[in-house]
């Protein structure tokens, strides 16, 4: 039996309007003739979400006693009994009481989607086990129920229902998420705008990694020669960056490493510090204590720093970038050389011919140096 | 013969003086550099910070040969591990680190920032302390309250920290702030 298409609707936040979106489309795809039944639709009190659940058919809870209160949740046999084109199942980071077929939700919906029935499903960022704890740093706030990202991967589409701060801040004011009394406890907290803009950010990046995967996945063809193929299936290389710092213990490095570090966050990559130490001396005094300061740098950032033993900077430097398989490479600008120096080839060209083709060499400027140039 | 002694003898003598300037050269770089690391630290929080602490910072690191020590100090939420990365944290830091690193270079004070994270911002300063030598601790009196250091953690301050410390309480009309 063919499985199932599935459908997440992603949000930042309760409130942007999942949901609703997801009645939406279940409405429409109703009047295009198919079988829409609601499996599960936890409405949150929202007239507008209720409204909008109106005419299409709901496929009945199940009672279920847990610690002495009846909770109603999805019937995962009524709705497999069903069988309706497509099942409209809320929530699938939910976790279901004892004495259900499942304890989590999306395992329902997988055992749903495995009986050939499409699925929408609706899912707040948080929830995302590999983004809890940036989420957590972010707002301050731990989501105990959390799905692993598989959980969003094998959908077939993730829709992103994108709404500003501040629209979402209006919605909340406005009484259309919570109920009044509880409207300034979460303005006060979760519904700050700093935290909705990083969220939002979050988001924004999970989708386009998504779409990124999605996309590689689609592109991969075996190489049988021609050269249209072979740059087809050399895409997925060019897109990966992996960006290397070379680094040495000492203050002014800092700069280069926070130069390093956004160019990473813009390029959505991992960073790795580099300090190519010559062999055999042992690291002691104001050394040891800037190197601790550039673990601690690194790890605050999460970065890694490599320490590499090589009498040869470049040599040194070209084995680490080919073993790691960085892309981009950035150095700090080098003292003006000075006698026998002169000879030398500079470092960023010695890199740029000892490493593999393709790596980018960038030299990060002293800022004492641009500020006298300029 | 003779000429090529003489010849010989002017090139090792060439040499060994070549040697001798850049040994001498060499020590009297490695002679600059001070006995004891001077350091004056400038702990901060948020994304501004006194303009009037960090001048009076600098004044003195300048005065004394002294180097800069911003310190962001990063409070970590209890449900995650201590040493974990804290980009959102460190996004807010960097830019602040490189406006006082750029007003430091204007001024010709070496700097050698830190991010430092702790529990609260008090466990991350005092981290901080037991990690780190300073001579002196600048802390601007404006930057306490509920975003950052509490009046209690400034009496906790003057009474652990292994330095002298600087409270500076600019008038109520200086609102100077530096920014990234």
């Amino acid at each position: 039996m063919e499985r199932g298409h599935y459908k997440i609707f992603l949000g930042m936040a309760a409130g942007v309007g999942k949901t609703y979106r997801m009645l939406q489309e279940g409405h429409a795809e109703a009047g295009a003739g198919r079988d829409v039944a609601i499996g599960y639709l936890e409405p949150h009190k929202r007239q507008e979400t209720s409204d909008q659940a109106r005419g299409l058919e709901t496929i009945p809870r199940r009672s279920v006693d847990y610690r002495d209160v009846a909770v109603e949740e999805m019937d995962l046999l009524a709705v497999l009994a069903r069988r309706p084109d497509l099942a409209l199942i809320d929530e699938l980071a939910h976790t279901n009481p004892p004495g259900l077929e499942h304890e989590k939700r999306y395992e329902d919906i997988a055992d749903v989607l495995a009986a050939g029935i499409d699925v929408f499903s609706t899912i707040n960022v948080q929830h995302l086990e590999s983004l809890n704890d940036r989420v957590a740093e972010l707002t301050g706030v731990t989501v105990r129920e959390t799905v692993p990202d598989s959980a969003l991967g094998i959908a077939d589409e993730v829709v992103l229902i994108d709404l500003t701060p501040e629209a979402l801040i209006a919605r909340l004011r406005a009484g259309k998420i919570y109920p009044g009394e509880n409207i300034q406890a979460a303005l006060d907290n979760f519904f700050r705008i700093e935290n909705l803009a990083a969220l939002r950010e979050v988001s924004l990046r999970q989708v386009a990694e998504d779409v990124e995967s999605k996309r590689l996945t689609l592109h991969r063809v075996e190489p049988v020669g021609t050269r249209e193929e072979r740059v087809v299936t050399d895409a997925p290389k060019a897109v990966g960056e992996r960006l290397l710092a070379l680094v040495r213990p000492r203050p002014s490095s800092q700069r280069l490493v926070r130069r390093a570090w956004r160019s990473a966050q813009r390029l959505g990559t991992d960073l790795d510090l580099l300090w190519v130490k010559p062999p055999g001396r042992p690291i002691e005094g104001e050394e040891e204590r800037q190197v601790t300061a550039l673990r601690q740098l690194a790890s605050v950032l999460g970065a890694t720093l490599l320490i590499e033993e090589h009498d040869d900077l470049v040599a040194g430097a070209a084995r680490v970038i080919a073993e790691r398989g960085s892309t981009y490479v950035m150095v700090g600008e080098s003292s003006p050389p000075r006698g026998l120096a002169r000879l030398r080839t500079p470092l960023p060209q010695a890199l740029m011919r000892a490493t593999p083709p393709g790596v980018d060499v960038r030299i990060v400027a002293h800022r004492a140096q641009k500020e006298d140039g300029s | 013969m003779i000429e090529h002694f003489l010849v010989g003898l002017a090139l090792l003598l060439g040499l060994l003086g070549g040697y001798l300037i850049a040994s001498s050269r060499w020590r009297g770089k490695r002679s600059e550099r001070p006995e004891e690391v001077h350091q004056i630290l400038l702990p901060f929080t948020g994304t501004e910070i006194s303009r009037r602490a960090l001048d009076a910072a600098l004044r003195l690191a300048r005065a004394e040969g002294a180097t800069l020590m911003p310190a962001y100090l990063a409070a970590v939420p209890k449900q995650l591990p201590l040493e974990c990365a804290i980009p959102a944290e460190a996004e807010r830091a960097m830019p602040m680190l490189e406006a006082i690193e750029q007003r430091a270079n204007t001024q010709g004070v070496p700097v050698d920032a830190r991010i430092e994270r702790g529990r609260s911002y008090r466990h991350a300063l005092q981290r901080l302390l037991e990690r780190e030598e300073f001579d002196r601790v600048v802390v601007s009196a404006t930057a306490t309250g509920q975003a950052g250091l509490s009046g209690d953690d400034l009496v906790w301050l003057l009474e652990k920290a292994p330095a002298e410390v600087l409270i500076l309480r600019p008038a109520a009309s200086d609102e100077r702030r530096v920014t990234a």
